[in-house]
């Protein structure tokens, strides 16, 4: 077969990817691979285009150049059915976005009734399965303006799984999140990659990233910095600005410290 | 009082700030009171009574005032509102499309109906249609006309409130909607206009307010005895009893439904603004 289909088991496969924004250029050119079942989290400094990025692997952002393929298929092919395609791409999103004016159940159920066609019986008992998974059964009725943040998002997890996605795209799904509530967010995401979901998730949670990915990319200026394992890549990492990136991130006060005396020193090696 | 000012600052000449504060509301009311007295001094009440208050002449339009006149009233109200919002959607939606005529054209439908008086479109409907196409008639006899005639002035309305309703849906939802995999239609019909409407619920009972009002431009269409609303019953009945009493029953009339109306929309936008805290 010819470019449509992919030889390989790469689940999502980005190649040679631009962005642009205006003048504004986002992406300078991705090419990067998830395989089955594999957890990548896109960690860098903000605008550094992963979220664009993850954005564009089910085409909310269309791609200025370049392609994306998902299972196979081609999603930047001018002719190819878009909903189709993104049935099988969880997203979820840093605002949770669940439907204001539906219950909990509503929001699992509506999705799988209109895009699925799923009956009534099924789709609610697709939802109350999925509740289950991420602890929620007890919430099947409440709104979500009276959910906390985490249940919200648990709850928007939940929504995406019920139409049984093949990968899901998570979008720094912790970061609207107090402190408080961000653990049992990461604890349903983590036994989700446990269950050999493929997984792309931006985030700024470097022990999430640590622990449960596969790969860590690093991503700044729009292009991949470094890419390998989560203890090379943030254990030993070989870029300067990816170093520089970890030290903000995991103290941001000392970071200060530290460039004023590679300033003044680091000039000399 | 004064004293303990001056120890703090140095005394001013004059009254104190909180001293002319009172006189000038002082003031206000005086002319207030003064300028309902000289209206009730002047009118010659005698007169007003016999012309907008024979008890004898307001006995005499009942029921047909309620089953007949209001009836019809609310009726050419709510068909016609009904017309408005399908209209409305319709025109609303193609103000908000990627296709640049169609948002072209709901722009200048926009510009037109809002920009001519009702009465003039009642009048259009009435005389220049039938001209325009002899032969046709607008289905429903009268009722459709109106129907049509508030039908397509309240649409440029209600479609710039809709086209707000839709725009004030956080962009999330729709993003959200599409990679569950709707397609844009369909969640715009499944997600998007259900919060849209909820947001437009007050500024779209407003318009079935204005609309009630305006329904008394049927006077202008030519209506048989069967078919008149308040504003024509009452008019009528003026010009048979060579009295006034029958406007002032028929102004009662429209109170007693927009008055509650509006009560009911202040509800609304009040519990809209909680929700927002």
């Amino acid at each position: 077969m010819t470019e449509k289909t992919l030889g390989g088991h790469a689940e999502i496969q980005v190649r040679g990817l631009h962005k642009s924004f205006g003048d504004n250029e986002v992406l300078k050119g991705i090419d990067l691979e998830i395989g089955r079942g594999e957890v990548v989290c896109v960690i860098g400094p903000s605008g550094s285009g992963k979220s664009t990025l993850l954005r564009c692997v089910n085409l909310l952002e269309e791609p200025t150049k370049g392609q994306v393929f998902v299972g196979g298929t081609e999603l930047t092919d001018p002719d190819v059915d878009i909903d189709a395609v993104r049935r099988r791409i969880g997203m979820v999103f840093q605002q949770f976005n669940l439907f204001p004016h539906l219950t909990v159940t509503e929001n699992l159920t509506l999705p799988q009734r209109r895009v699925l066609r799923r009956g009534k019986a099924e789709a609610a008992r697709v939802a109350a399965e999925n509740l289950e998974r991420v602890g929620l059964a007890e919430k099947a009725d409440a709104y979500p303006s009276s959910l906390s943040g985490g249940q919200q998002q648990r709850v928007a997890i939940a929504r995406s799984l019920s139409m049984g996605p093949e990968v899901m795209l998570f979008d720094e799904p912790t970061s609207a999140l107090d402190p408080e509530l961000v653990g049992d967010v990461l604890a349903v995401m983590r036994r989700l990659a446990e269950e050999g979901m493929t997984m792309m998730v931006v985030t700024h949670e470097m022990t999430f990233a640590r622990e449960v990915a596969d790969r860590v990319v690093f991503m700044d200026g729009g292009v991949i910095v470094e890419d390998g394992a989560p203890a090379r890549v943030i254990g030993a990492p070989r870029h300067e600005r990816t170093r520089h990136f970890l030290s903000r991130l995991l103290d941001p006060a000392m970071a200060e410290v530290e460039e004023e005396t590679s300033d003044q020193v680091g000039r000399s090696d | 009082m004064a004293d303990t000012d001056a120890v703090v600052r140095p005394r001013k000449k004059g009254l104190t700030r909180r001293q002319k504060r009172s006189l000038s509301r002082g003031a206000q009311y005086v002319v207030f009171v003064a300028a309902v007295i000289a209206f009730a001094v002047s009118a010659d009440w005698g007169r007003l009574k016999n012309q907008f208050a024979q008890a004898d002449i307001a006995e005499q339009m009942f029921p047909d005032v309620i089953t007949l006149a209001l009836k019809n009233t609310v009726l050419y109200t709510l068909s016609g509102f009904a017309v408005g919002l399908v209209l409305g959607m319709v025109i609303a939606l193609m103000r908000l499309s990627s296709v640049g005529p169609y948002r072209w054209f709901a722009g200048v439908y926009i510009e037109i109906f809002r920009g001519l008086p009702a009465l003039l479109i009642f009048i259009f409907i009435g005389v220049a249609v039938p001209l325009a196409f002899p032969g046709t008639e607008i289905v429903g006899g009268t009722y459709g006309k109106v129907a049509l005639a508030l039908g397509l002035v309240a649409a440029a309305y209600m479609a710039e409130t809709i086209r707000a309703g839709i725009q004030a849906v956080p962009k999330g939802q729709m993003e959200a909607a599409r990679s569950l995999g709707f397609s844009p239609a369909r969640a715009m019909v499944s997600i998007i206009i259900p919060q849209a409407f909820r947001i437009i619920l007050p500024p779209l009972t407003n318009e079935l307010v204005l609309l009630f009002k305006d329904s008394s431009l049927v006077l202008f269409l030519g209506v048989t005895l069967e078919e008149r609303e308040l504003s024509k019953f009452g008019r009528d009945l003026a010009s048979t009893t060579a009295n006034s009493t029958p406007i002032l029953v028929a102004g009662l009339c429209y109170l007693l439904v927009t008055i509650p109306l509006g009560f009911v929309v202040r509800r609304m936008e009040a519990k809209a603004q909680e929700a927002v805290k």
